[in-house]
């Protein structure tokens, strides 16, 4: 009798205990009860992926125009001086550079000469997929055996990961449709139902609502996540291309997302010219 | 053979209570992780031909229900496309449905009935004054909501602020406006806390998780993260919900809060303290208690409870900003009033 009880147990015992064995890597990674790895805290991505996520030198400035020898800040970024220049990166793009169809290079280059007009993220609204990863501010995974939602401390936009397909988006939207499913240890996220109004970084990387973004997101520590996105748009793009970028948890024992409702530090960059008695607003 | 009597028996109790009070996370508490949507008939406030009735029979609740449903039916019906058109200048009306006309029932989400709680079709959110009536305000949050009062007056296309001219105006600057105009938070006590039921949007969302539990407002996007077992930021951090900490308390989750800035959800101050209670009633319901404490503004403490209904609806984008045309038609609107007023009141040539 006990051993009719015990085999099963027994047998899942040895089960488990194998399959920790034959996993040596990944055995260390947190996990839910459910067994997926666990997601929850705060991330942060670093290096220079929103200024450029293409491979590039540092430059003077987010807004360029030629001097008598070479390129110099535009002016309205010139008394930022060295804090509006550009670090240099490797890029997080697979091969070094977007492969835009050269109509839309050419938008992307008349975006780039005009950013402080047409960049979203200038004017505080919500960043898009992938970009909302890649912003210098951390944001906040909270994940259980049946949800999985992401909030970012800029703008205060968020995701709620679904995990039941609801269909085609019925509207576009800033932050778009996600749904994931999980491939073992990573989770593939959907994005679907962008608007065409958000960008990849400040070099007026544009797309269309066709955009469609296939997010990895793969623990690799219990302090690492690996990141990629593999971005397909054929309106604008002659292939599809993908990102690559290790995200960081924020090991502050008191980390945690802080308000940026960056909508109020852009009202008068917005609306202050109908003030009553407007204010100075030339140097 | 004992030991599987144990786990049968444990198995069974487990089941039951699940059965009894819905489902529980891994750690044994109950999980109040879903979507809920909060729009209810019944008001914060008992109005006063209630008197002090806590709650409405079942017959009048039904009536209730049966009237709104009525209203909106027809409300409903297919406008007449022979109809003329609004007067010029608008109708006379005030609010967001008068003049040239603004939110038709297509927007409006107010609920089907009032809520239940222990058996009662309640008459107020308010339970604590028993009156269901907020207590009586300090000297000094009177003198303030006097001022702002004053500054309240329905715009009938007149400039009137332009009649002293020493005296601002409530047109004056962005920072000047209600922080559902400027797409800071939701309008009415939406975002909370504590989170009311408003004209539409009502849903929240809660994720709980280990040692976090989210609450997302549908409306303006905000997301409060409540910390368990946590103590709050230090006085220089000030948030617009305010910084929320939780723990448990048998089978309900307590959530504290404290550091709001000076313009929170609530018409209230940076001092306001509220301890809000979430305790699951059945599987598709939370009950929603809260206690409001700010002794600048009230000179007592007020309760409240209501339930949240689970509901299977989804939430869509609230892209507030990104989308705030007409706050710069609200500025621009007074500006071009104004200088009407002052070429009026300009002598003729």
């Amino acid at each position: 009798m006990i051993n009719v009880i015990n085999r099963p147990l027994l047998l899942t015992l040895l089960l488990a205990t194998s399959a920790v064995w034959s996993q040596p890597r990944t055995s260390a990674l947190p996990r839910l009860a459910n067994g997926k790895p666990d997601f929850n805290g705060i991330w942060q991505a670093l290096g220079p992926a929103n200024y450029d996520i293409e491979v590039h030198m540092a430059r003077p400035s987010m807004m360029i125009r030629q001097g008598p020898h070479g390129p110099l800040p535009a002016v309205p970024l010139l008394r930022l001086g060295a804090v509006g220049a550009v670090p240099g990166g490797m890029g997080v793009v697979e091969g070094g550079v977007i492969p835009y169809k050269p109509e839309a290079q050419k938008k992307r280059e008349e975006n780039r000469a005009n950013w402080l007009d047409r960049d979203p993220e200038v004017r505080c609204y919500m960043p898009g997929v992938p970009r909302a990863t890649y912003m210098p501010f951390p944001f906040q995974i909270l994940q259980n055996p049946n949800q999985f939602f992401i909030t970012y401390e800029f703008a205060g936009a968020f995701r709620d990961i679904y995990f039941k397909n609801p269909g085609p988006a019925e509207t576009d939207s800033w932050m778009g449709q996600s749904v994931g499913r999980w491939e073992g240890d990573t989770l593939v996220v959907d994005v679907t139902g962008q608007n065409d109004q958000t960008w990849f970084d400040r070099t007026g990387t544009h797309h269309t609502n066709q955009l469609h973004v296939v997010e990895r997101y793969t623990l690799t520590s219990p302090n690492h996540i690996q990141y990629e996105a593999t971005i397909e748009d054929a309106e604008v793009f002659t292939k599809p291309w993908k990102i690559k970028l290790p995200l960081y948890r924020r090991m502050e024992a008191d980390a945690r997302l802080m308000d940026f409702k960056c909508v109020e530090f852009v009202e008068e960059l917005i609306f202050g010219e109908f003030r009553r008695k407007p204010l100075e607003r030339k140097e | 053979m004992r030991t599987r009597l144990l786990i049968a028996a444990t198995v069974f109790a487990a089941t039951a209570v699940a059965q009894k009070s819905g489902p529980r996370t891994a750690d044994g508490h109950p999980d109040l992780s879903g979507m809920y949507d909060i729009a209810t008939l019944t008001p914060l406030t008992r109005p006063g031909f209630l008197g002090e009735r806590m709650s409405l029979t079942d017959a009048e609740a039904k009536a209730l229900a049966e009237s709104t449903a009525a209203k909106n039916a027809k409300l409903n019906e297919p406008s007449d496309p022979n109809r003329p058109p609004p007067p010029a200048g608008g109708d006379g009306s005030e609010g967001p449905a008068g003049n040239v006309g603004g939110y038709n029932t297509l927007w409006v989400d107010s609920g089907t009935g009032a809520f239940k709680i222990d058996g009662q079709w309640r008459t107020s959110i308010v339970i604590d004054p028993p009156n269901g009536r907020l207590p009586p305000m300090t000297p000094a949050a009177l003198k303030i909501g006097a001022a702002r009062g004053k500054m309240n007056r329905p715009n009938r296309g007149d400039a009137w602020w332009m009649a002293d001219s020493s005296s601002p105006g409530p047109y004056d600057d962005p920072e000047v406006r209600p922080t559902a105009e400027r797409c800071l938070l939701g309008f009415g006590v939406s975002a909370g806390p504590p989170a009311l039921p408003v004209m539409y949007n009502n849903l929240k969302q809660i994720v709980q998780t280990k040692d976090k539990v989210m609450i997302l407002n549908e409306m303006v996007h905000d997301v409060r993260v409540i910390r368990m077992n946590s103590k709050h930021e230090p006085p220089e951090i000030r948030r617009w919900l305010g910084d929320s900490i939780g723990h448990w308390e048998g089978d309900t989750l307590v959530v504290d809060t404290t550091n709001f800035n000076d313009q929170p959800a609530l018409s209230a101050s940076r001092n306001m303290h509220v301890i809000e209670r979430f305790t699951r009633v059945d599987a598709k319901t939370l009950r929603y208690k809260f206690t409001v404490d700010d002794p600048t503004v009230w000179t007592k403490p007020w309760t409240g409870e209501m339930v949240w209904p689970a509901t299977d609806a989804r939430i869509y984008e609230y892209a507030c900003h990104e989308g705030n045309y007409s706050f710069a038609g609200i500025l621009r609107g007074a500006r071009r009033l104004e200088a009407e007023a002052t070429a009026k009141a300009a002598p003729r040539k």
